[in-house]
């Protein structure tokens, strides 16, 4: 309404505004709304939801799904291999995409431009599916909880950001001036660039944590053993096989219309409580993004 | 910047005076043994997992053979590429591949460009960071998640696009299992959770243009249609033009995992794509080499795409990715 009541414009220069705002709105509600109703709907009571009468506000406020939740082990023993696969990964993402990025951020490093082909190469072509799935098979990493650490650990699309931000930010002649007092390259990586750098690591820790976190494919290529199923593995189960109960129950049949109800606000509560860790690191990290996607953009 | 690169030249000067002779490999790799050091792991991940599997292509030429392992098995050549073209499933996939594909970057493509003008002529700043932190939030949905989404929400007994589609008249129509609808909720959900975050590139794109360029427009008595049209948009051409090579690029590959998580038996002759078959003739059926040439039959095509369009860019607009 602010903006409609400024004065000094013209009759277009208003319906104009008027236009951007209406539009705005509906783009904010057609992407607020579906994630708003989940929410609603995991706390409602099941009939009145699946029979649409629950839409703006919790109706018949129950617990039920999360109940449901809490009791299912398949769900926590997928969250706990999932957290695990997530922190290790990421953590050697980071030891070994930050160390790369800032070789290749040295212009003195004469086999720069020769490894920077090396890996951009990867982004356009790939050996494909089957051979990687065989080489992983003859390392012996297949139902192992390695195949979700070790292979693929380097982002060539995370390595150029982060290089591209230690070429922008760290100056020149901040490693001369650390070398004629004899800071060797470790030292000054890990007591000058990495403190400076708060920012690409917080954007590119982001990136492979939520890659981690989501990951779907590695589970369903690789793993076999239920114990070592990751949450994606667990939840492709319950919402899109249908199998909410861990009994087998659920899935239609006799009592179909009645257990579907059921199931589907175990649905809606799933789809929270696994979203959750992600909904809550996000606020924190947001800011960065367009400057994340900014650095990365500079040169690709 | 003439200044920083003289300095470094007089460096190497100095150091190529003070060591005696050769200023060769062996020097700089004494001096830069420790850069060699830091990205050393990072080339053997790369090497093992990247490349190795790119050696392994030519299993596409072979007969696999488990004890022989996976380039030892005898050469056939082009068997199972012939195989593959000439199989009754050949026209089903390639269709299927290039109209998902064509479909998504047509509708999908465009999104985002007009998202990001639209974000960046809300003036009011609380109003645009509320917008942009909702648009950008369902790119970190899982895609499990948000097929999961799909399901609860398009279930035409349950769901509330269900019942909506009910109230219109439409209550016969499955949008989760009929061939007709499965592209387009695939594009549409697709935009959904994506266009946020494909918006940011642009909005970097715009952020940065030069504002004596607005003065000047508006000097010139430009209305906001034409500053949009005439100043930023021809702002953000190269970033578009990136972004459409790197897509044509693709064109033939489409997203494994939403796909196959969107399969059903009532939608499969639509949703049967090359990956989603590479997958099943592969992984559960075991037949490596088939699948492999498959799989390198679309890597190619992407491949060349790749090269042609950006080909096709240099010459018309000079721009190119490398």
């Amino acid at each position: 309404m602010r903006v409609l009541s400024r004065k000094g414009k013209s009759a277009s220069e208003m319906l104009f505004d008027a236009f951007i705002i209406i539009i705005a709105l509906l783009v904010f509600l057609v992407v607020a709304y579906p994630l708003y109703f989940i929410v609603i709907a995991s706390v409602s009571d099941s009939t009145l939801v699946s029979t649409g009468q629950v839409l703006f506000f919790p109706k018949g406020f129950s617990l039920f799904g999360y109940q449901e939740i809490f009791q299912d082990s398949r769900i926590w023993t997928g969250y706990k291999n999932t957290i695990i696969y997530s922190v290790l990964g990421t953590a050697l993402n980071l030891a070994l995409t930050l160390p790369a990025a800032y070789v290749l951020s040295r212009t003195e490093f004469r086999a720069r431009r020769f490894l920077m082909f090396f890996f951009v190469f990867t982004m356009f072509f790939n050996g494909g599916l089957i051979p990687t799935y065989l080489l992983i098979k003859d390392l012996n990493m297949i139902d192992t909880m390695w195949v979700f650490i070790i292979p693929f650990s380097v982002n060539v699309f995370n390595l150029i950001i982060t290089r591209t931000f230690f070429e922008t930010s760290i100056p020149k002649e901040m490693y001369e001036a650390a070398a004629i007092d004899g800071c060797s390259h470790f030292g000054f990586f890990m007591k000058v660039v990495l403190p400076l750098s708060k920012a690409v690591i917080s954007v590119i820790g982001l990136y492979y944590l939520v890659w981690h976190w989501n990951d779907f494919f590695t589970g369903l290529i690789y793993i076999r053993d239920n114990n070592l199923q990751p949450l994606q593995l667990v939840l492709r189960d319950i919402l899109i096989s249908n199998q909410v109960f861990s009994e087998g129950a659920g899935s239609g049949g006799a009592a179909g219309g009645y257990a579907q109800r059921y199931a589907d606000q175990i649905k809606y509560g799933v789809i929270i409580v696994s979203t959750l860790p992600i909904l809550i690191i996000y606020p924190f990290i947001q800011k960065y993004f367009e400057k994340g996607v900014m650095i990365g953009s500079v040169k690709g | 910047m003439a200044f920083l690169n003289s300095e470094t030249k007089t460096l190497d000067r100095a150091a190529a005076i003070s060591t005696p002779k050769k200023q060769t490999i062996l020097n700089t790799f004494k001096r830069d043994y420790q850069l060699w050091i830091m990205i050393l792991p990072a080339i053997a991940v790369v090497f093992v997992f990247n490349y190795i599997p790119m050696y392994g292509i030519q299993l596409a030429f072979r007969e696999y053979d488990f004890s022989a392992g996976l380039t030892g098995g005898e050469w056939v050549g082009l068997k199972y590429f012939e195989q593959f073209v000439q199989s009754h499933m050949f026209v089903e996939l390639m269709r299927n591949t290039i109209l998902i594909s064509l479909a998504t970057i047509l509708i999908g493509f465009p999104a985002p460009i007009i998202l990001a003008l639209l974000i960046n002529q809300i003036k009011w700043k609380r109003a645009k960071k509320t917008l942009q932190t909702t648009v950008y939030l369902p790119h970190f949905i899982s895609m499990v998640v948000m097929v999961g989404l799909l399901n609860v929400l398009l279930s035409p007994n349950t769901g509330i696009v269900g019942h909506l589609m009910g109230a219109l008249g439409f209550s016969d129509v499955n949008l989760l299992a009929s061939t007709k609808t499965f592209i387009p909720v695939y594009v549409l959900s697709d935009i959904w959770q994506h266009v946020g975050w494909n918006s940011i590139i642009y909005l970097a794109a715009l952020s940065s243009v030069d504002p004596q360029l607005y003065d000047s427009a508006k000097m010139d008595g430009a209305n906001r249609w034409q500053i949009i049209r005439n100043v930023e948009l021809p702002a953000i051409i190269p970033t578009i033009i990136i972004l459409l090579i790197l897509n044509m690029g693709s064109i033939i590959s489409t997203g494994f995992e939403k796909i196959f998580l969107m399969q059903n038996t009532l939608n499969l002759p639509i949703s049967e794509v090359i990956e989603t078959y590479v997958y099943k003739i592969g992984i559960i059926s075991n037949q490596f080499s088939y699948a492999a040439a498959i799989g390198l039959f679309n890597t190619l095509i992407n491949f060349t795409l790749l090269l042609l369009m950006n080909y096709i860019a240099k010459r018309v607009s000079n721009i190119s990715l490398w």
